[in-house]
């Protein structure tokens, strides 16, 4: 199979840039970065497709082309799918964050509330424990 | 006849859906319209496992394009009992939901409830239905989006952040399944399972295992095994409990279910690959219950517990025996309903108690001695006591697993059984400390998501008995263990000779 060198190249840095923003803090990178990631697959699955082909059934001299000659039209199908999925899901994270931005006054990722509890507790048991330690620590 | 039933119990209930929305305002309907969708899909998983069970799989070519051309939907033993259970624990769940629902009367919510547990449905069936990969992709986008609303309902905070972190690590397996699909077709040329299936027979051995462990990975997220999980002791704990319950006992076995169908149809006889599954199964199993053995939140403890056990449907799907696989089968069978009706007992204690709280709950076997047995019956066949049904699945299992012979083998008997022990400690933990000791002083939580009537005798009788439904749910898989399990084995006979499934698609 033949692949399209600028598209590969495309699908790299899409994936790498949309890794890059998907661990951010932000919410609004994150989202970015789930965008850039879905482009990168949907590319991904055009590339998986081969080489265009002619367009089907008129060709460019205006002869019909059928089988061969014509690109593989199933995963320009797929890919449509996939973008109307990323579409409407996106839209609902959007939502999210603003309601996140509402509820909370900033679009940062929240602690986990379990770590936060347990981040909690260290400085207690520190206490306990290893009392000059926890001198130290709130020096 | 089985042309029109088959693609029934994904389109009724989307059907369903759509008037659902139209009859927000009339909330009896509404209701009446879901129960009777959910109830039709039950008789019609019924009717679909009693045909497939007599002559063998049965494929619809939907458009009446022919297969690999068109889509293809595919129902064979493993996939119509899966179907049946799913739906029966959906109806059950409804009717809890119902219940509470009716109690709580908070409209607004209630609206958007219904057309999107009808949703949930109809992805669940498509994914269990399909044999296109693709199309697998797209029902589990609809089951997921549906599942997104549901997590974030109420929308309070503690809500939105968890359902945050759900919709990310989704979406993000999702991107990661097209990659996977991208993948596939780029090797094979087709998104048709049984096609690919006999053309990745031709692919180079390395580049087909690579391939069948993206896939593993994509569906790994979605069924929360060991590296994978993180997600979900935080995520579902924080949705209402009908919502939760449904959520523990389906999300998790439809990613299950993905990895039986694809690694056992597309990628079988492959070594590296059944080892990977052995260790894998064995980290899942031990980390997911030491986790529960430390929280004190009883519903994230039942979230770690789901986790553990779905290393158990992994061990079979490792051996890749026939008696692996149908201990596996017969394992999630079980594990959907105990599960699911640990869940809706946990949302009863929680009603009760004002809190999910170990710490602060306490003899409650006193004020509410029917809420105890309901709980003690799923926990014990959860930890696998005899003569409940987790006793038999798991002794299906341990079976199969000194059978093989592998010292990989005999780890991972030896890690269910230590697994098993732990869980029987865990869920006695909550034992004693919210049904044993001094009745509790009920203190509602300040952020709790269900907004309820709490410590009062306002419990509706629909949500006990939906519990007790369920409960006898997990009975009724015991009394019929021998049927079932012979269900199982010949659904596992299918899984091992792919050919059958092939055939019947490409025919």
């Amino acid at each position: 199979m033949t692949g399209n060198l600028t598209l590969a190249l495309l699908i790299g840095v899409l994936y790498g840039v949309g890794t890059y923003l998907l661990l951010q803090r932000t919410l609004t990178r994150v989202v970015i970065g789930l965008g850039l990631l879905s482009h990168g697959a949907n590319l991904m699955l055009l590339q998986a497709g081969g080489p265009s082909g002619s367009p089907p059934f008129v060709g460019p001299g205006g002869g019909g082309v059928v089988g061969e000659g014509a690109a593989d039209p199933l995963p320009q199908a797929m890919v449509l799918t996939a973008i109307v999925i990323t579409f409407g899901v996106s839209a609902f994270l959007l939502a999210l964050a603003y309601r996140s931005w509402v509820l909370t006054g900033d679009d940062e990722v929240r602690d986990d509330v379990e770590d936060a509890r347990i981040a909690r507790a260290r400085p207690e048991d520190h206490h306990h424990q290893h009392q000059h330690v926890d001198a130290e620590y709130e020096l | 006849m089985i042309r029109l039933l088959l693609p029934l119990p994904v389109v009724l209930p989307l059907l369903a859906a759509g008037a659902s929305i139209l009859l927000a305002r009339k909330q009896r309907w509404q209701r009446m319209l879901s129960v009777l969708t959910l109830a039709a899909v039950v008789v019609l998983a019924a009717l679909l496992l009693v045909e497939v069970d007599r002559s063998g799989p049965a494929v619809v070519q939907l458009g009446g394009w022919v297969a690999p051309v068109g889509i293809s939907l595919v129902a064979d033993r493993l996939s119509a009992l899966l179907l049946l259970v799913s739906s029966s624990v959906l109806l059950a769940v409804l009717l809890y939901a119902i219940g509470q629902g009716v109690a709580d009367g908070r409209r607004s919510t209630l609206a958007v409830f219904h057309p999107c547990y009808l949703v949930l449905g109809a992805g669940i069936a498509m994914a269990f239905l399909t044999g296109d990969l693709f199309n697998l992709f797209v029902a589990f986008e609809v089951m997921l989006v549906a599942s997104y609303v549901l997590i974030t309902l109420d929308g309070g905070a503690a809500q939105i952040r968890a359902g945050m972190t759900y919709v990310v690590v989704s979406l993000l397996a999702s991107v990661l399944f097209v990659t996977a699909i991208a993948l596939v077709y780029a090797a094979t040329g087709t998104v048709n399972m049984a096609d690919a299936a006999v053309r990745l027979e031709d692919v180079p051995e390395g580049l087909r295992t690579a391939l069948g462990l993206t896939l593993l990975v994509v569906f790994g997220i979605k069924a929360a095994i060991f590296p994978l999980f993180s997600w979900l002791p935080d995520s579902y704990p924080t949705a209402p409990s009908p919502v939760t319950a449904v959520f523990a006992g389906l999300l998790t076995k439809v990613g299950v279910y993905a990895i039986l169908r694809t690694q056992t149809l597309m990628f079988p006889g492959d070594d590296v690959a059944g080892d990977v599954l052995l260790v894998l199964a064995v980290l899942t199993m031990v980390v997911g219950i030491l986790g529960a053995l430390v929280q004190d939140d009883l519903r994230r403890l039942l979230s770690f517990t789901i986790v553990s056990h779905i290393g158990y449907m992994l061990l079979g799907l490792g051996l890749a025996s026939r008696a692996g696989l149908a201990g596996a089968i017969l394992y999630t069978v079980h594990h959907i309903v105990v599960q699911t009706t640990l869940f809706l007992v946990a949302g009863l204690v929680e009603r009760r108690e004002g809190t999910s709280s170990l710490a602060r709950s306490g003899g409650l076997q006193h004020v509410a001695p029917l809420l105890a047995v309901l709980y003690l019956v799923p926990a014990l066949s959860l930890a696998g006591i005899p003569p409940f049904s987790g006793f038999l699945a798991k002794l299906g299992l341990i079976q199969a697993g000194t059978a093989d012979g592998g010292v990989l083998a005999f780890i991972a008997v030896g890690a269910a059984l230590v697994t098993s022990l732990l869980t029987l400690y865990a869920l006695f933990r909550v034992w004693s400390s919210v049904f044993w000791g001094e009745v509790a002083e009920v203190v509602p939580d300040a952020d709790r998501q269900d907004s309820l009537d709490v410590g009062t005798a306002t419990t509706p009788r629909l949500m006990t008995g939906a519990a007790a439904v369920a409960v006898a749910g997990g009975l009724v898989i015991t009394v019929i263990a021998g049927p079932l399990y012979a269900l199982s084995d010949r659904a596992a006979d299918d899984l091992v000779n792919p050919s059958r499934y092939v055939e019947a698609v490409l025919r």
